[in-house]
C-alpha cells in the first residue's frame, strides 16, 4: 500500500515537474500576419510601434515566452515613451505591458500549442492520476473511519516544515504569475486550450486555466475529503455541495454563458465579494444584454440584499461559507490539511475584525464612488479618482490578498486567511450572524475537557475551547460552520444547529452538572 | 456581583483544572490575591490533552486553554515550584530552597499520581504511568517510534490505559495490552459496553489480555526495561516500554505531620473544608468524609474537579456553599468509539433497576437504558458511538421522567452532527418488543424546524 502511495508521489511529481518547466521551453515566432490582425482586433495604429516590433520581434525566434515578452515589453514601453514626450496621448497603449505581451504571444502560437494534447496527459493526466494513486489507499492506510489527525503536527508538510515552506513558495510564485505576468505562462494556457474550444468556443485565456485548475484540484481534494472524513455525512455533504458550485456555477454556466454570447457571470459570486459587479464596465454590458443582463443585474443585487441575509438568518453564514463559495470551496479541500495552521491569539482575532471589517468598509465606499460617477458621470469624487480607487482595490484586495496571500499563504497561516482577514462578503455575513441569525455551536452541558482539539483545528482561528469549557454556546461573526471542531472533538460537547434565538447565547455562572442553586446565590451576591 | 474588599491571600497548590477553576471564579467575586503553585508547569494545561501531543494531533502549547497575558490581566501570580511542607499554625508553607510562602486561605489541589503496586522493576527505565508533561517526554525518549521501541506492555485496563494504547498505536508500535478483569474496564462498564470496547481493541491490532497480571518488570544491565513476566503462566513478552496505568491515587505525600487529616485523600466536609480551619481541598485529592450519594468518595474526574473549584471559590468570597455535584455524568473515547453516560448505569444492575440495551449491526454503536423496574423512572444511560445530549439528560433526571419519556423524545436526546443516521424507530421497536409495551415517536411537525435546538424540559 506504502508503495502504490509512493508511485503515485512519484508520478504526481513527474508531472509537477513537466508542468514546471513548461514555461521555460517552447519556441514562439510572430508572424506579421499574426501582428497585423492582432492591431487590426485591438483597432491599434500606431507606426512606431510596427516599425519597433518589425526590427526586433517579428519573423525572430524566440527559446521562451520570457525572452518573446521581454523584448515586446521593451518595445511597447519605448513607444509610449516616446508617445508620452512628444504628447500625443491618443497614440499612448494603456494596456498593462506583461497583459499586452501575453495577448501578443497567445496569438503568435508558440510550438508547444501543437503538442497539447500530448502534454496536457503529461502534466493534468498524470498529475491527476499521481494524486488518485496516492489518496486512494488511504481508505485502507487510514484504518476505521474515525478522526484522522495522527502526525499532523509532525509532518514537514503540515507543520510549517520545508515542504510547507516550498508549497508556499510555489502558490505564491504561481498566483504572482497569473495576476501580474500572465505572459510568462503562455505555455500552462496553451495547455487547455482544447477544453476551452470545446466548452465556450474559444481558445483559453489565463483566467479559463485557473477556472479549470480550480476544479481540478477541488475534485482531486475533495476525494480526499471524502476519504478522510468518511465518518461524518456533514463533511461529505458539505464538500459535494461546494464541489457542485464551483464546477456547475464558477466554472461551466459561465463558460457556457460565453458560447451563447452571453456575459460571463458566476450567479453565486454575491457582490461584494464579486467587487467589479457594479463597475460601469459591468453595468454597460448587462444593461446592454437585453432581459437576461437585467436579470442578471436585479439577480445580483437581490442575492446580496435579501437572498444572502435571509439565509443567514436561518442557517448561518455556513451556508454561503462552507456550502457554496468558491473560495471558501478551495480552503476546504486544498486547504484542509492546513486549517490547524491559523493564529488562534487574541490579537489575531483583533487584526482580523479591524482589517476584515475595513475592507468591507472600502469595498463600500469604493462601490459608492463607483456609482456616483456612473449616474453622475463625473470621473472623480471628492478630489478621487474613481478609476484609482477602483485600481488599488483591484490590485490589493482583489489580487494580492484574495488570490497570492489569500491562498498561497495556505501552509504558512491556515486555509482562510481571506475568509478571515480579507473577505468583505464574509464580514457582511458575519455581521447578520452575530446579531440576527438562528444559527450556533451549542455546547453539550459541562462535558468539555479544555483538551484543544476543536481551536486547533478551527480554520477561522475561533479560540472554541474559550467557551466550550464555559458551557457557553459559540457564537461568533467569523465561523464559516465547517463542523470540524464537532467533528474532532473527543467527548461530543459541540454541534452545529439552527434554533431559536433565544438562549442562543447563554453565558454561565456555573456550568451544568454542578448543582448550586443559582437564583440563591444571585440573591445572595 | 459587589467585590469583597479586604486582601486577603489564598494560596493553591496544583495549577490542574480544579485549582485553576477556583483561581478563575474567585477572581470574578473577589479582589483577594491569589497565587497558583505548580512544580510540573508554570502555566495551566489540559492533562486530559496530553495523548494529542504525541500523536501529533496537537502541540503542546495548544493544550494550554489561557494565554501568558491572561494571568497577568486577571492578577493571578504563578510559582513555578515544589511545597515541600505545610505547617498549619503559621499559615506557612514551606518551598523547595528554603522559601518559605505565608497564606490566609489555602486550597490543595494537587491531583493524583499513577498507582504502583510494588512490581519488581517498577521504577526502571522505560516504566512510566501517563499523567504528567515529564510521562509525555519519558514516551518521546523510549518509543518515539516502532524502531525503537519494538513493543510496548501497557499494565491496566482503565481509561488512561487505553489512551496510551491509542497512543502508541498511531505511532504504529506493537501494544501488548494487560487487563486484570475479564473484560475490559467491566467494573464500571456493563457486559455489552465492555464487549464492544474489547472488539474495540482487538481490531486494532492489539494483543489484549484479559484475566492477565504483571509479576514483574524484567531488565538489562543499564536498568533498562527489556521484557516483562506474566503471573499466571510465567510467559516472558520482550518490551522496550512499560505503561503502568492501574489507576490513581491522591498525590499527598507532603502533607504528613502538617496536621491535615488525611486517609487514601485529604479528608473533607461537604464544604470542601478539611480539619484545619481555612486549608481546603479539591479535585482528585480530596476525599469526602461521607461519599454523597452513590459517587465514590474520591473522584479523579474531570469535570468534579473543576466543580468543586466552583464550589470552593464561592466559600472563600464569603457565600460558603456546599459541594453538590449534580447528576453524575462522565464521558471518554476508547479509540475511536466516544463514550458519554448520564445517570447511573452500574456494571451490575441493581435490585430495583430494568435494564434495556440496543446495539446497532455495526457493533460499533451501543445505547445502555437504566430505569425503575416499578415506575419505569429514568435513571441512567451509556452511549459508545451515539453523543447526547446533556441537558435533555439533566433534565429528564431532574424531573425524574420516565424511560418512556425518553424514547419519545430520543430525536432531541442526540446530540450528533447534523445529517447523521438516526436510531430512534428501531431503538423504539426494540423496546416494545422486549417489554410489551407501545411507546410510539412523538412526530414533530414540520413547523418544529423553527424550534429545534430547544430541549424539552
Amino acid at each position: 500500500m506504502k508503495n502504490i502511495q509512493n508511485t503515485g508521489l512519484i508520478l504526481f511529481l513527474f508531472a509537477l515537474g513537466v508542468f514546471l518547466s513548461l514555461p521555460f521551453t517552447g519556441e514562439f515566432k510572430l508572424t506579421k500576419t499574426e501582428f497585423d490582425s492582432f492591431l487590426y482586433n485591438r483597432n491599434i495604429n500606431n507606426e512606431l510601434l510596427v516599425s519597433s516590433f518589425e526590427k526586433e520581434i517579428i519573423g525572430q525566434e524566440f527559446r521562451s515566452s520570457f525572452a518573446m515578452s521581454s523584448k515586446i515589453v521593451n518595445a511597447l514601453n519605448r513607444t509610449n515613451a516616446e508617445h508620452k514626450r512628444k504628447q500625443q496621448w491618443d497614440k499612448v497603449i494603456w494596456s498593462k505591458p506583461h497583459s499586452f505581451a501575453y495577448d501578443i504571444i497567445k496569438a503568435s502560437q508558440g510550438n508547444l500549442a501543437e503538442k497539447t494534447d500530448i502534454l496536457w496527459w503529461l502534466t493534468f493526466g498524470l498529475g491527476i492520476l499521481g494524486s488518485l494513486i496516492y489518496i486512494l489507499p488511504n481508505a485502507v492506510l487510514l484504518g476505521p473511519p474515525g478522526i484522522k489527525n495522527n502526525g499532523i503536527w509532525h509532518h514537514k508538510a503540515t507543520n510549517r516544515g520545508w515542504i510547507g515552506w516550498s508549497v508556499f513558495v510555489f502558490l505564491t510564485v504561481f498566483y504572482v504569475l497569473l495576476y501580474f505576468f500572465p505572459d510568462y505562462i503562455v505555455n500552462w494556457v496553451y495547455l487547455v486550450d482544447p477544453i476551452s474550444n470545446f466548452i465556450n468556443g474559444n481558445d483559453a485565456s489565463q483566467w479559463f486555466l485557473y477556472g479549470f485548475l480550480y476544479c481540478v484540484v477541488m475534485t482531486v481534494m475533495a476525494i480526499r475529503m471524502y476519504i478522510k472524513y468518511r465518518n461524518n455525512n456533514y463533511q461529505i455533504l458539505r464538500t459535494t455541495s461546494v464541489l457542485f458550485f464551483q464546477i456547475v456555477f464558477a466554472f461551466l454556466i459561465p463558460e457556457i454563458l460565453v458560447r451563447f454570447e452571453r456575459p460571463w457571470y458566476d450567479f453565486k459570486n454575491a457582490f461584494p465579494l464579486d467587487y467589479d459587479f457594479f463597475f460601469s464596465w459591468n453595468l454597460e454590458q448587462l444593461l446592454a444584454g437585453g432581459g437576461f443582463g437585467i436579470f442578471i443585474l436585479v439577480w445580483g443585487i437581490v442575492l446580496t440584499l435579501i437572498i444572502v441575509p435571509i439565509m443567514v438568518y436561518f442557517f448561518g453564514k455556513r451556508w454561503y461559507c462552507s456550502w457554496v463559495c468558491g473560495c471558501g470551496g478551495l480552503a476546504e479541500t486544498l486547504g484542509d490539511p492546513y486549517r490547524h495552521l491559523s493564529n488562534k491569539s487574541i490579537g489575531a482575532w483583533k487584526i482580523e475584525r479591524w482589517v476584515v471589517h475595513g475592507v468591507l468598509v472600502f469595498a463600500l465606499v469604493m462601490t459608492g464612488a463607483t456609482l456616483y460617477s456612473y449616474f453622475s458621470g463625473a470621473s472623480s469624487v471628492l478630489g478621487i479618482n474613481t478609476q484609482g480607487i477602483q485600481d488599488t482595490y483591484g490590485f490589493l484586495i482583489g489580487s494580492v490578498f484574495a488570490g497570492v496571500i489569500g491562498t498561497g499563504f495556505y501552509p504558512i497561516f491556515g486555509n482562510r486567511v481571506w475568509c478571515r482577514f480579507g473577505c468583505p462578503l464574509a464580514a457582511y455575513l458575519g455581521i447578520v450572524q452575530r446579531f440576527k441569525s438562528r444559527f450556533r455551536i451549542t455546547t453539550n452541558g459541562g462535558q468539555c475537557i479544555s483538551c484543544g482539539n476543536c481551536s486547533t483545528y478551527c480554520e477561522q482561528g475561533i479560540d472554541v475551547r474559550a467557551y466550550a469549557q464555559k458551557g457557553e454556546n459559540i457564537v461568533r461573526a467569523s465561523c464559516v460552520g465547517c463542523g470540524i471542531c464537532s467533528a474532532v472533538c473527543p467527548r461530543g460537547v459541540l454541534k452545529l444547529e439552527n434554533g431559536p434565538e433565544k438562549g442562543r447565547i447563554n453565558p454561565t455562572e456555573i456550568l451544568l452538572g454542578n448543582d448550586v442553586d443559582l437564583m440563591k446565590l444571585l440573591n445572595k451576591n | 456581583m459587589q467585590k469583597s474588599a479586604p486582601k486577603k491571600a489564598i494560596v493553591i497548590i496544583g495549577n490542574g483544572i480544579s485549582g485553576v477553576t477556583a483561581a478563575r471564579h474567585i477572581r470574578k467575586n473577589s479582589h483577594a490575591q491569589i497565587t497558583i503553585i505548580s512544580e510540573e508547569h508554570p502555566y495551566f494545561f489540559s492533562r486530559t490533552a496530553l495523548m494529542y501531543v504525541y500523536m501529533g494531533h496537537m502541540k503542546f502549547e495548544h493544550t494550554q486553554p489561557y494565554e501568558k497575558h491572561f494571568w497577568k490581566k486577571n492578577n493571578i501570580n504563578l510559582i513555578q515550584t515544589r511545597v515541600e511542607s505545610i505547617v498549619t499554625k503559621t499559615k506557612t508553607l514551606n518551598l523547595s530552597h528554603g522559601e518559605k510562602l505565608v497564606y490566609d486561605s489555602l486550597i490543595i489541589a494537587t491531583g493524583s499520581k499513577p498507582n504502583k503496586f510494588g512490581w519488581k522493576g517498577q521504577d526502571a527505565k522505560g516504566v512510566m504511568g501517563l499523567y504528567h508533561k515529564k510521562d509525555l517526554e519519558a514516551l518521546e525518549q523510549y518509543a518515539p517510534n516502532n524502531q525503537m521501541c519494538k513493543r510496548a506492555v501497557i499494565v491496566g485496563g482503565g481509561l488512561i490505559g487505553i489512551e496510551l494504547a491509542e497512543m502508541l498505536h498511531s505511532r504504529h508500535i506493537p501494544i501488548t495490552f494487560l487487563v486484570r478483569e475479564d473484560s475490559f474496564w467491566n467494573k464500571v462498564l456493563p457486559e455489552g459496553e465492555s464487549e464492544l470496547i474489547n472488539r474495540e481493541i482487538l481490531e486494532k491490532g492489539i494483543d489484549l489480555r484479559l484475566n492477565t497480571n504483571l509479576k514483574e518488570i524484567l531488565t538489562d544491565e543499564n536498568g533498562q526495561v527489556r521484557r516483562v513476566k506474566i503471573q499466571e503462566t510465567e510467559e516472558e513478552i520482550p518490551c522496550n516500554l512499560v505503561g503502568l496505568t492501574a489507576g490513581v491515587s491522591p498525590n499527598i505525600a507532603f502533607l504528613k505531620g502538617s496536621g491535615i487529616q488525611t486517609n487514601k485523600g485529604v479528608l473533607v466536609n461537604r464544604f470542601l473544608e478539611t480539619n484545619i480551619p481555612d486549608v481546603y481541598a479539591i479535585g482528585d485529592c480530596a476525599e469526602q468524609k461521607v461519599p454523597i450519594g452513590e459517587r465514590r468518595s474520591i473522584e479523579a474526574v474531570w469535570y468534579t474537579g473543576r466543580m468543586m473549584g466552583e464550589t470552593v471559590a464561592q466559600t472563600l468570597c464569603g457565600n460558603r456553599i456546599e459541594y453538590k455535584p449534580g447528576f453524575w455524568f462522565n464521558s471518554a473515547k476508547f479509540f475511536d468509539i466516544e463514550y458519554q453516560t448520564y445517570g447511573w448505569v452500574w456494571a451490575l444492575p441493581k435490585r430495583n433497576e430494568s435494564r434495556f440495551y440496543w446495539e446497532h449491526f455495526s457493533r460499533k454503536k451501543c445505547l445502555h437504558f437504566s430505569f425503575d423496574k416499578k415506575s419505569n423512572v429514568f435513571l441512567g444511560v451509556n452511549t459508545l458511538g451515539i453523543r447526547l445530549r446533556h441537558e435533555f439528560f439533566n433534565a429528564v433526571l431532574e424531573q425524574e421522567k420516565t424511560i418512556d419519556y425518553v424514547l419519545e423524545h430520543f430525536e432531541e436526546a442526540v446530540f450528533d452532527p447534523e445529517f447523521y443516521p438516526t436510531y430512534q424507530k428501531e431503538i423504539v421497536a426494540q423496546f416494545n418488543r422486549e417489554q410489551k409495551t407501545t411507546i410510539s415517536i412523538k412526530k414533530k411537525h414540520w413547523i418544529n424546524f423553527f424550534s429545534k435546538a430547544t430541549p424539552s424540559s
